[in-house]
């Protein structure tokens, strides 16, 4: 199997059949707390997705290139944890210069992720299973993507969920969280997708 | 500054019911719903997150004078970070399973909310003493929540508990309820089932928080006719008396 075929599978399969947010339970927080309308679950989306491709872009090098061989790996999560944290402030300040209007949809979800673990998940999850450069981006891209579909799918559902007629005990989170296994279960019938490859 | 009676006690068991970080503040649910598939794990979870908790609500309060209010986010972050990357190096060396079973959500307790919530909201402001009773309430009401979870997934999705299998220092014993396999619905296992018992749990709170709403309503309304008819008694024999009078 060429390299090609290979990262568009690892792309398919990071965001549909494992995906990040109903079957690896990253990211749990935000997916709950910012889906409550289409428009800024769509902004947090594609901030993360932004986020997660630079921190992979960063982080990967940073552990091949200086945490290994300076015989320091076990300073992983404190070197990427601070990578992200300026990361994202870094990025905030760029777009802020050069597209404001970008900076206005996107500015005020910036600062959340930073505690996503979706972010740190991946990059940890790329260098503790020794993935190759190329993996490791397809699998930010997948992861990221993932993220993004599923919060506006969910951010949609749960729009109508606010005026349909559930039990008054339910009302609220626990009917997403509902909701939310019943989006599992439909991505569970993806399991075996690439079985026959 | 003088101690309150019972203060410690209450400050201890606040973190177990009334601020209950998952069940109340629904905050740090990322492990919550991914290493509560077995009870073992859970509990091996609780532990880890409740060191990192305790240490970390030490050191901030111990340096709570020292860290400048502009920088005290990413200064707060490294401290967390520094524990749970030795908690991390103790669970491989000592308890290989535990580590293999948590796999990443070790080090994402970097980026817990309770963790930095704490540290911020409490620990900054707070003594030694009492951010290490409010670190260790909050890490025991975590504990407990992620138990009840792993409770009813285990139970339901395999028809028993096994222990041994993380913790290998005790010996292996699995409690299956007789004729359970027949039964076990391992959806529960499964990602779907975390969201369906956390969902249901959290929806039996909520049913008794509003039941407990409506009591005291009807307590108030109660209350309300009572002293309206008080009222109106008063006012009736007010009238007698004056009538009486004339």
């Amino acid at each position: 199997m060429s390299d090609f075929v290979t990262f568009i599978l690892a792309i398919i399969s990071a965001m549909l059949i494992d995906n990040v947010v109903l079957s690896r339970f990253y990211g749990i927080c935000p997916f709950l707390g910012v889906s409550k309308k289409v428009k800024s679950s769509l902004g947090m989306g594609i901030a993360v997705v932004f986020v997660i491709l630079v921190a992979t872009c960063v982080c990967w090098p940073l552990y091949t290139y200086i945490l290994e061989p300076a015989g320091i790996p076990f300073m992983d999560t404190v070197a990427y944890i601070l990578v992200i944290a300026s990361l994202v402030q870094l990025v905030g300040l760029f777009i802020k210069k050069y597209s404001p209007s970008l900076y206005k949809s996107l500015g005020i979800y910036l600062p959340l992720i930073t505690t996503n673990c979706a972010v740190l998940g991946v990059v940890q999850t790329n260098t503790d299973t020794g993935l190759r450069f190329i993996d490791a981006l397809a699998n930010g891209l997948g992861t990221s993507i993932g993220f993004l579909v599923i919060i506006v799918v969910f951010s949609c559902i749960r729009t109508r969920l606010e005026s349909a007629n559930t039990p008054k005990a339910f009302k609220g989170l626990p009917i997403a969280l509902i909701t939310a296994a019943i989006m599992a279960i439909a991505l569970m019938g993806l399991q075996g997708l690439f079985a026959g490859i | 500054m003088k101690r309150e009676k019972g203060q410690t006690k209450k400050n201890f068991l606040k973190g177990i019911i009334q601020e209950n970080p998952l069940l109340v503040s629904i905050l740090g649910t990322c492990p919550a719903l991914a290493t509560t598939k077995s009870l073992e794990a859970a509990i091996g979870m609780g532990i880890l997150f409740t060191i990192v908790l305790l240490c970390s609500n030490v050191l901030v309060s111990l340096l709570r004078k020292l860290i400048p209010d502009e920088i005290r986010t990413p200064a707060y972050i490294v401290i967390i970070a520094t524990f749970v990357t030795m908690v991390k190096m103790f669970a491989n060396a000592f308890l290989p399973e535990l580590y293999s079973t948590l796999g990443v959500f070790i080090s994402l307790i970097v980026v817990n909310c309770i963790v930095l919530g704490r540290a911020e909201a409490y620990a900054s402001k707070n003594t030694v003493f009492d951010s290490f009773i409010d670190g260790l309430g909050m890490g025991v009401g975590y504990t407990m929540a992620l138990c009840i979870m792993a409770f009813f997934r285990e139970l339901i999705g395999t028809g028993g508990f096994t222990f041994g299998q993380i913790f290998t220092f005790i010996p292996y014993t699995a409690l299956i309820i007789p004729g359970a396999e027949n039964f076990k619905i391992s959806v529960f296992q499964n990602p779907a089932g975390a969201f369906i018992v956390f969902g249901l749990i959290l929806a039996v709170m909520a049913f008794y928080k509003n039941r407990k709403a409506e009591m005291k309503a009807w307590e108030i309304k109660q209350a309300k006719l009572k002293a309206a008819e008080d009222a109106k008694k008063k006012l009736e024999a007010q009238k007698a008396n004056v009538g009486g009078q004339q």
